[in-house]
């Protein structure tokens, strides 16, 4: 039986720029929340939220390698994303550019770094950089309103299961 | 309430009022001429940028007494500040999902070490 413990997220938005760098801790090495990331069958299975499935159009994470895929809520699509992997280096660092396609004027650029923490765990650190604040604070209302209107049985249930 | 956030962030995209309205926070309600002397700006566009403070609900003017002083609301913010917060919980509950992704790839790992 797996325990699953959750770390403390910290989020940063500083004031009047386009920026959010996001905290996390995990109780896995960086090789495998690399992999989760990489790996876009695993990535689907938790980028979430939970009401929509994540259909994976295209995707080699690998520096120089592009990514694109569709959110589908009840086998219909709500919205596609896609972007390049700029940079990929295993078990330590990705760079992607991130762009919603039905907003296709604005980009960030996201920056996740995994560090090695003792006892087979890491750190990871994601700094999204985005072209505008506006953008950025536009960034932040699109969370808001898949994260409070998804609730928290879902989560629970595949909590439980997971375990 | 999503009305009133997104004019008060589109408000705040502007540098100037970003900064018209730090400066009421550090400093309490302020006329618009007061608040117009550090910039090389006219008391006309001081007064735009306000206007649209105003409109976002950030800002208010009293109505009585000649000064008119700009008062700042701070009712808005407490709501932005819970608007990052359910960001916050979004962010939480994906890497939530996260975790129990990796926790069954240690599953998997173990028993293609025992296989």
């Amino acid at each position: 039986m797996t325990t699953v413990v959750h770390h403390e997220t910290t989020i940063d938005a500083p004031e009047g720029l386009p920026i959010i760098e996001i905290v996390r801790e995990f109780d896995a090495p960086p090789s495998a929340v690399f992999r989760a990331h990489a790996d876009p069958e695993l990535f689907a299975r938790w980028n979430g939220p939970r009401s929509v499935e994540a259909r994976i159009d295209d995707w080699s994470c690998e520096t120089g390698g592009r990514w694109r895929y569709a959110a589908v809520r009840g086998g219909e699509e709500v919205a596609e994303f896609f972007g390049s992997f700029h940079e990929v280096r295993p078990g330590e660092r990705i760079v992607q550019t991130f762009t919603y396609a039905g907003f296709p004027d604005a980009v960030s650029l996201e920056i996740l770094t995994l560090e090695p923490l003792d006892g087979g765990r890491c750190r990871l650190r994601a700094v999204s950089v985005g072209d505008s604040v506006e953008a950025r604070d536009r960034m932040i209302a699109a969370g808001m309103s898949s994260g409070v209107i998804e609730g928290y049985e879902q989560l629970d249930e595949f909590l439980a299961a997971a375990e | 309430m999503t009305d009133q956030l997104s004019r008060a962030f589109a408000a705040l995209a502007d540098p100037t009022r970003r900064d018209l309205v730090a400066r009421l926070a550090a400093d309490g309600d302020a006329t618009p001429g007061e608040l117009g002397e550090p910039y090389a700006m006219s008391l006309q566009a001081i007064s735009k940028h306000l206007k649209v403070l105003e409109e976002a609900g950030l800002v208010t003017r009293s109505v009585a007494g000649r000064r008119r002083p700009v008062h700042l609301e701070p009712g808005v913010f407490d709501l932005m500040t819970k608007w990052i917060e359910r960001y916050r919980r979004e962010v939480e509950e994906r890497y939530a999902r996260l975790d129990a992704v990796l926790g069954s790839l240690e599953v998997d790992e173990r028993e293609r070490g025992v296989s």
